[in-house]
């Protein structure tokens, strides 16, 4: 079949024309621009944290009445009641380790700083997230240790919350560990905090352990560290592993456990929570970013076919006759078919062309105006077949309609 | 004329119902899903205090210096301000009004010992926020310049504090237990909490539960209340409370209300001066690098209307051009199909004018339609908002008459805007032709 007829037709129906290809460019723009948008977020969203992530909670409690830290008598009974806690929540028959934390990967809340390769050094050489706590806070993370050791109970020591002055040993993750050290000699090195002057050896390097405040792909969301020190402060965190399928078990004996062991507290709805809440919660937007452009993009998808079978009908309607002359001198039902087909193969193909100009553009819009990331161009190619498909589908039926026209319909008057 | 063009159209409409179902979805979905994304748009841009946030301000001194930024904070000074910085501010006082505040949380041990202890959130704050931010009081007032001096132990709670610890009655000049010490009441606040929370968007990024109480800056710091909001170190404070006001560490925010050009003017000088005099003193050894942003400016710089709405916003609008689209092929379409007898019509007399009516009217029906059909899905989108959108900003968005009333505007003038073209052209038609063919 030559295309010279079908264009010819096509000249007689131009705003037609623009318009299916217009939408079909706007629906190519549009699509592969949301896909990229929702496959990124699906992909920030599963990124492991580090952490395993079954069986882990977290409660926060505030103490009432408790003294401030700033004094050594005050910093020793914070403690003392910290300690009785963390014995309290020990001995719960569903829980398997506890340990204090300061804060959780995806928390939103937490304390950043810098590391420096010399004493008093002015610009740090990497920023850092913070991780304080005892010698079970690996095991109760389930953080992988990949040199080096763990932190053992001597080397837990205890501060007030606002004293951050330097650690004595602490435990990096290991993309600290390779931008400080890139030969992968880090354990038994000495760093130093936050342009103090305390040299602080690193005992061991963790695999990953993802940032309590940027759940972005910053260099900070994977540079964090730990110090065995328990923060003495009047609210304490604590992070607990349950026992293996016991996980709703364990959260609830701890409420009433630490009343009775110490009324004087704030514990609310929000205290106990599970790491899947924490991460559902982070990732809340995200998930709902994802969703609602699912949902935008199918529907677009389906107004632009129901648009193509719209136009398409009435084109087969205005028609009729013409359809069956052909078929009275001598056309089949399937070379009817076809030259509808190919119509709108042309057309979602000038769509598509259009519409990948379009896609681009838009693309590198977002890039300046939302610091979006360039779109590869296996989304506009996929984006590219899909409308192409998309046009194909919903022609088929006009299509076929059309070449049901019997070829009396040729002495029809019109 | 025009009820008999109404008639007509009915008539012409109901006799493809499948061509007019897919207009009326399309013009349905299109408007509700750009509806939707608005009220969400609407709830969280707003300008919570139009008469005045021209005359609001918060100075930024940079008290962390150009080694304490990140390279991606393009030369911007903290969005907080240090304990030194604040309390120079707060003695010059080089605005009509001013505050410095920072959230605190106490917990309350209510005098019913079978009762467990909870904890409230609030804010410390200086006389003047009271009268700046407009807070309405519902018994009361807020406390005076004296109270702030005497660093006394006042507060202002809200009315749904004072309806939990005092039923709602006038609690005024009586005593709350906080933190195990005791305050007097000087005022109950009427339920206040303007969106986004613009005072202290850096803290609460400008949504959640509104304050239960404030209380005087200075009697907070005198009884060493932490911030319940961020701390920014570049360099640790070494010791405790003491050590800490004196660091660089940025947890403060200053409102100054500056009614006119030459107060901002007077202020902008004073924060120069002030950063120039610090210099000199060899406290920062870098050049002032100050900013003195009014609400709008400062909701924009701290990013308080969420990424997602904004690009959410945007597809829906894309989607609606892709639905006004399409209802232009399809009324196009439509409408070409009747060249006969508008054709008829034109050779009976009918003017170019009639044919517009009477096509328009037409297409203002399906306008109408998908109007309401949006409408629907819109009021179904807006409560289903909290399944995508963070609890806080959906718990904001809402249908109200402005809504439901623009949502039937623009589908109505989308479709007659739409219709415009495809109406052309049926005027165009020329009887002749179409007389002739027959």
């Amino acid at each position: 079949m030559t295309l010279h007829p079908i264009l010819a037709a096509l000249r007689k129906h131009k705003a037609g024309v623009v318009l299916i290809s217009l939408q079909i460019a706007l629906t190519l723009a549009i699509v592969c621009n949301a896909i990229f948008i929702i496959q990124k977020r699906i992909d920030m969203v599963h990124r492991p944290t580090g952490l395993n992530e079954d069986n882990l909670f977290l409660v926060t409690q505030q103490w009432v009445g408790a003294p401030d830290g700033d004094d050594p008598a005050g910093l020793e009974k914070l403690d003392s009641m910290q300690q009785a806690d963390l014995a309290t929540l020990r001995n719960l028959p569903d829980v398997a380790s506890v340990s204090p934390i300061r804060s959780l990967p995806l928390l939103r809340s937490g304390s950043v700083g810098g590391i420096g390769m010399k004493p008093l050094q002015q610009k740090s050489t990497v920023d850092a997230n913070f991780f304080f706590g005892d010698e079970h806070m690996l095991s109760t993370l389930g953080l992988k240790l990949v040199a080096g050791r763990d932190f053992t109970a001597a080397d837990v020591q205890h501060k007030g919350f606002r004293d951050e002055s330097g650690p004595v040993l602490t435990i990096i993750t290991k993309p600290i560990a390779d931008k400080l050290f890139p030969r992968g000699d880090a354990v038994g090195k000495v760093i130093y905090f936050d342009s103090g002057s305390t040299p602080t050896t690193i005992v061991g390097v963790v695999a990953r352990l993802q940032s309590p405040i940027d759940s972005g792909d910053s260099g900070l969301a994977w540079n964090s560290v730990m110090f065995p020190i328990r923060q003495d402060a009047n609210f304490a965190r604590y992070v607990l592993r349950a026992k293996p399928g016991r996980l709703v078990q364990a959260m609830n004996a701890v409420t009433p456990a630490l009343y009775a062991a110490n009324p004087m507290r704030v514990l609310d709805d929000r205290s106990v929570r599970s790491f899947a809440d924490i991460r559902a919660r982070a990732y809340r937007a995200d998930v709902g970013m994802a969703i609602l452009m699912s949902v935008i993009c199918l529907i677009l998808l389906a107004v632009t076919a129901a648009g193509i079978v719209g136009l398409t009908s009435f084109w087969v309607g205005q028609r009729r006759r013409q359809i069956g002359v052909r078929r009275a001198l001598g056309a089949r039902k399937v070379d009817i078919l076809h030259y509808f087909q190919l119509e709108n193969l042309l057309i979602a193909g000038i769509g598509a062309v259009i519409g990948i100009l379009l896609a681009v553009g838009l693309n590198l819009w977002l890039i300046t105006r939302f610091e979006m990331d360039r779109m590869p161009v296996i989304y506009v190619a996929v984006g590219v077949l899909a409308v192409l498909a998309l046009g194909q589908a919903a022609v088929f039926v006009p299509a076929r309609r059309a070449s049901n026209v019997p070829p009396v319909v040729a002495t029809h008057a019109a | 004329m025009l009820a008999y063009y109404l008639r007509l159209g009915l008539r012409s409409l109901r006799r493809n119902p499948v061509l007019t179902g897919l207009m009326i979805m399309a013009i349905g979905f299109g408007v509700a899903a750009s509806m939707t994304t608005f009220a969400v748009f609407r709830a969280v841009s707003g300008n919570p205090i139009p008469w005045k946030s021209g005359q609001l301000f918060v100075p930024q001194i940079d008290g962390f210096g150009p080694s304490g930024r990140d390279p991606g904070d393009n030369g911007e000074p903290p969005d907080a301000l240090n304990y030194q910085d604040t309390l120079a501010l707060m003695r010059a006082h080089p605005a009509s009004r001013q505050t410095a505040l920072y959230p605190v949380a106490i917990s309350v041990v209510p005098a019913d010992a079978s009762k467990q202890p909870f904890s409230i959130s609030g804010y410390a704050v200086t006389t003047d926020f009271f009268g700046m931010f407009e807070m309405p009081f519902q018994y009361g007032n807020g406390w005076g310049t004296n109270e702030d001096d005497r660093r006394a132990s006042t507060v202002v709670i809200s009315s749904k504090l004072n309806q939990k610890v005092f039923n709602g009655a006038n609690s005024v000049g009586r005593n709350i237990v906080l933190d195990n010490r005791d305050y007097r009441i000087v005022g109950v606040a009427k339920s206040w909490d303007p969106h986004p929370r613009y005072y202290d968007v850096v803290n609460t990024s400008g949504f959640g539960d509104a304050p239960d109480f404030f209380m005087p800056f200075s009697r907070a710091i005198d009884l060493q209340m932490d911030t319940d909001g961020n701390n920014n170190c570049n360099k640790s404070p070494e010791g405790g409370w003491d050590a800490w006001l004196q660091s660089t560490c940025v947890w403060l925010t200053v409102w100054a209300e500056l009614p006119d050009a030459a107060a901002v003017q007077r202020y902008r000088s004073y924060l120069d001066g002030y950063a120039a005099d610090q210099k000199r003193a060899g406290r920062y050894n870098w050049a002032p690098n100050n900013r003195l942003r009014n609400v709008m400016e400062w909701l924009d710089h701290e990013h308080v209307v969420p990424q997602e709405t904004k690009v959410s916003l945007l597809v829906a609008l894309g989607f609606l051009a892709v639905c006004l689209v399409n209802t232009i092929g399809l009324l196009l379409a439509k409408f070409m199909r009747r060249s006969q007898e508008i054709g008829v019509r034109r050779a009976l007399g009918a003017s170019r004018r009639e044919i517009y009516t009477q096509f328009l009217a037409e297409a203002s029906m399906v306008g109408v339609a998908g109007g309401v059909l949006g409408l629907l899905l819109t009021a179904g989108g807006v409560y289903s908002i909290g399944l995508v959108f963070e609890p806080e900003v959906a718990a904001l968005a809402h249908v109200d008459f402005g809504l439901i009333g623009l949502t039937l505007l623009v589908a109505i003038g989308a479709t007659v805007i739409a219709a415009f073209y495809p109406t052309w052209r049926a005027a165009q038609v020329q009887p002749a032709w179409q007389l002739k063919s027959n």
